[in-house]
This record gives C-alpha cells, sequence and structure tokens, in this order.
C-alpha cells in the first residue's frame, strides 16, 4: 500500500475490486433502491459523496484518534455526513428521498463507507484517500445503474420514467415482466453481474470448498 | 392483542427483513456458511434487536420528536433532525453493554455469540429496524414485538440459507458462479419463496 498511484485508487474499485462482487461490501441498501433508475442513481450519488468525504475526514484525523475509539469516532463522522445528505435531499430532491425512506439513513450502517474508511483512510493521507472514496462510490454506483437499468427497461419499459419501449397497456408492443419490479429479481441480476466480471476477469474466480471425484475408476482396472 | 400478533407475523414472514427488505445482507452472504454459526448470530440479532428498537423508540418519542422536550420547557424544539446519529450511538452503546453483561454473567453465551456481537453494530437490519419503527410510528408496545419480529424473521432466513449452502458446497457449480455469485442466486430464489406469504391479509 506504500506507492497507490491515484489512478489505480481511482479506477480500480470499478471493475477489478468491486465492493459489491468482490469485497462484499454496502449490498445491503443495493438491492432495494433499484427498481428505477432515478433512485438507483440519486443512491449513487449520495453513497460517493458519503464514502468520499468520510475517508477525508476520517483520513485527516487518523494520527490523533486513539485506536479503542475509533469506531465510534468514525461512526460520529459517516452519521454527520448522511445527516447532511439527507437533510439536502429533502430539500431539493424531496420526492426521491420520500421514495428512498429508510436507505438514505442506511448508508450509515452501509459497510463499504466503514470498510474504506477502516481498510484505507486510516493508513493513507487525506487527499488519496477522497479518491479512493469516490473510486469505491464508484464501484457501487456502477452495479447500482446496471441494476437499475435492466430492472427499470424490461419491468415497466422505460428509462429515468421516459418511456422507451411503449407498454401493452397503453397499445404499445411491450409485455412489461413484473417479476423484474419485485425484490427477487435484483439477486438474480446481482448474480449474473458477478459472473460476467469473472468471467471476463478469471483471477477473481473463488476456489471450490469441495471438488467433486471423477465418476469413473478406470485407472485402477 | 390480535393487532400485536399479526404486526409479530408480519415482521417474520411478509416483511422479512432479509429476503425483502435486504437489510443485514453483508452478514447474511458472509456468515452462512454453517447452520451452527448462523443460528448463533441470528440469536445475537433477535437479541439485540429486542433491546435497541424500544429504546430507540423511547428516545424518539421522549427526545427527538417535534415537541417531545415539552417535559423539559422546550415545547417547540424539533430535534428530529438528530435522529440517525442518536440512533446509531444507542446501538452501538447497547451492543457494548450487552457485551460486557453477558462476559460477566453469562459466559456460555458470551463464548457462543463470539466475535458476531461487535459486528452487529453495523448490521443494517438493526438501523433499518430503527428507522422502519420511526417511519411508520410504532407505539411503545408495538416495537418490542416489531423488534422480536423483525429479529427472528432475519434469523429464520439466516439458518436456511446456512442450510442450503452446506448441501450446495457439494455440488459443481459453473466456475464464474462459484461462491458468491451461486449464493445470490440462491437468495433470490430464496426471496421468491417468501414473496408468497405476501398475499397474506392480516
Amino acid at each position: 500500500m506504500a506507492s497507490v498511484s491515484a489512478k489505480d485508487v481511482l479506477t480500480k474499485p470499478i471493475f477489478a475490486n468491486n465492493p459489491i462482487g468482490l469485497q462484499i461490501l454496502g449490498i445491503c441498501s443495493a438491492l432495494a433502491v433499484t427498481s428505477n433508475l432515478n433512485t438507483a442513481l440519486v443512491m449513487s450519488l449520495a453513497v460517493i459523496v458519503v464514502t468520499a468525504f468520510s475517508n477525508f475526514f476520517v483520513s485527516l484525523i487518523r494520527n490523533f484518534m486513539p485506536g479503542s475509539i475509533r469506531i465510534i469516532c468514525q461512526m460520529t463522522i459517516i452519521a454527520s455526513l448522511v445527516i447532511v445528505v439527507d437533510q439536502f435531499l429533502k430539500a431539493y430532491a424531496y420526492d426521491v428521498s420520500k421514495q428512498l425512506s429508510v436507505f438514505v439513513g442506511l448508508i450509515i450502517t452501509n459497510c463499504i463507507v466503514m470498510g474504506r474508511a477502516e481498510a484505507f483512510a486510516m493508513k493513507n493521507p487525506p487527499v488519496i484517500s477522497f479518491l479512493d472514496g469516490i473510486g469505491n462510490g464508484l464501484g457501487y454506483g456502477v452495479v447500482l445503474m446496471f441494476v437499475g437499468t435492466i430492472r427499470e427497461l424490461l419491468g415497466s419499459g422505460s428509462l429515468f420514467g421516459v418511456e422507451i419501449m411503449p407498454l401493452i397497456n397503453n397499445g404499445g408492443w411491450y409485455q412489461a415482466n413484473g417479476l423484474l419490479l419485485l425484490p427477487p429479481s435484483a439477486f438474480f441480476i446481482i448474480g449474473m453481474f458477478i459472473w460476467i466480471v469473472r468471467s471476463w476477469k478469471k483471477d477473481q474466480v473463488e476456489a471450490p470448498e469441495y471438488v467433486l471425484a471423477p465418476n469413473s475408476k478406470q485407472e485402477a482396472v | 392483542m390480535e393487532q400485536l400478533i399479526s404486526l409479530f407475523v408480519k415482521a417474520v414472514f411478509v416483511e422479512n427483513m432479509a429476503l425483502a427488505f435486504f437489510l443485514g445482507m453483508c452478514t447474511f452472504l458472509a456468515i452462512s456458511k454453517k447452520v451452527q454459526t448462523a443460528i448463533g448470530l441470528g440469536i445475537a440479532v433477535i437479541v439485540v434487536l429486542a433491546i435497541t428498537t424500544p429504546i430507540n423508540n423511547l428516545v424518539f418519542n421522549h427526545l427527538l420528536r417535534e415537541g417531545a422536550l415539552a417535559w423539559a420547557g422546550y415545547p417547540d424544539v424539533d430535534l428530529s433532525f438528530l435522529g440517525y446519529i442518536s440512533y446509531i450511538g444507542v446501538i452501538a452503546a447497547i451492543v457494548q453493554i450487552l457485551e460486557m453483561f453477558l462476559d460477566k454473567f453469562v459466559p456460555a453465551l458470551y463464548n457462543a455469540l463470539g466475535v458476531f456481537l461487535p459486528l452487529i453494530t453495523v448490521n443494517c437490519a438493526i438501523m433499518g429496524a430503527a428507522l422502519f419503527m420511526v417511519e411508520r410510528d410504532y407505539n411503545f408496545s408495538e416495537s418490542v414485538v416489531y423488534g422480536v419480529g423483525a429479529g427472528t424473521g432475519w434469523a429464520l432466513a439466516i439458518t436456511a440459507l446456512a442450510g442450503i449452502r452446506e448441501k450446495l458446497k457439494y455440488s459443481d457449480v459453473p466456475a464464474g458462479l462459484r461462491g458468491l455469485g451461486i449464493t445470490f442466486i440462491t437468495v433470490g430464489l430464496m426471496s421468491l419463496g417468501f414473496m408468497s406469504f405476501s398475499g397474506v391479509q392480516l
């Protein structure tokens, strides 16, 4: 971690070390907000802002924080930032903030924010930590937008609320796939996303815990 | 009474924390490889939820809500914007106290829960339950029932997933899907199963 370049820090988390796909961080709030693109976009922006600034501030005071109470210090910083974001959304994007309901508050317990603060910001200077926060926020955003696009396009035939494929109900030709608006579809899509990314970057494949023995015993004969 | 029972059933099945709201997903996926640990974690979540949700309810109703400080002589103060930071503070403090209490008086349980207890602070299900409780404006007894119910639902889901994953490790999964990928798909199927409860009218 001694010589981290700004570019690496910013771009690596997007595919090579994706917080959702590989680090299993921040899935909690990733799924419920993706049934349309609007909320997915707002949520991604909120997470990028919070992760970047929390990394920045944690890194700024990292040398003054006693180790035993660092978690609660980080929590306080994160919670304050989330309050700012929440109040901002309520003031300027009230509808979206209503739709996101509790999930804005849940950014506090989003493991990406906490995980990056603990794993990166505690050991690195402020500017690079800030970039790391943006990078990880982007990695999270990419997955969110990917899932959101599929769900909204196939589930209700539109993107950002603009009709792309006219629905049968409105005299068009596309029969909406209601399953994609329901919660389970998000799991399938993320599963597929992980599959695609791992087929492309083979080194991310997990080692099997248990290998099946071949069925035949020809060598023994 | 009937209303409380239906709230409980709703919190366990219809509005299952893990499978309908995706809360506590990180721990849900990371610590569900063995049934034994999954049960331990599930119990810890039930206990913490059953304690923190009612306490956050009290904090909200008597300190933060608009006009709640009337008893202290400040009827116009609205502190609800401090909600998030107070809830997470309460949760972190309760978990810490619980840990010390169990260590001193119930060491057997403390050893069984092990590292899971501190982890629970950052479990979204705990925070989520507090926020849902505020949003839906539950009263004190409702918040107790909701806390226990939500915890039970989560524990049920993680135990079931751990059971499936224990069997799943003997199956031949395509390379790219191994581990996390297939777990996501499994959870999706479970969640589809739990969707069938949503038709239940209570």
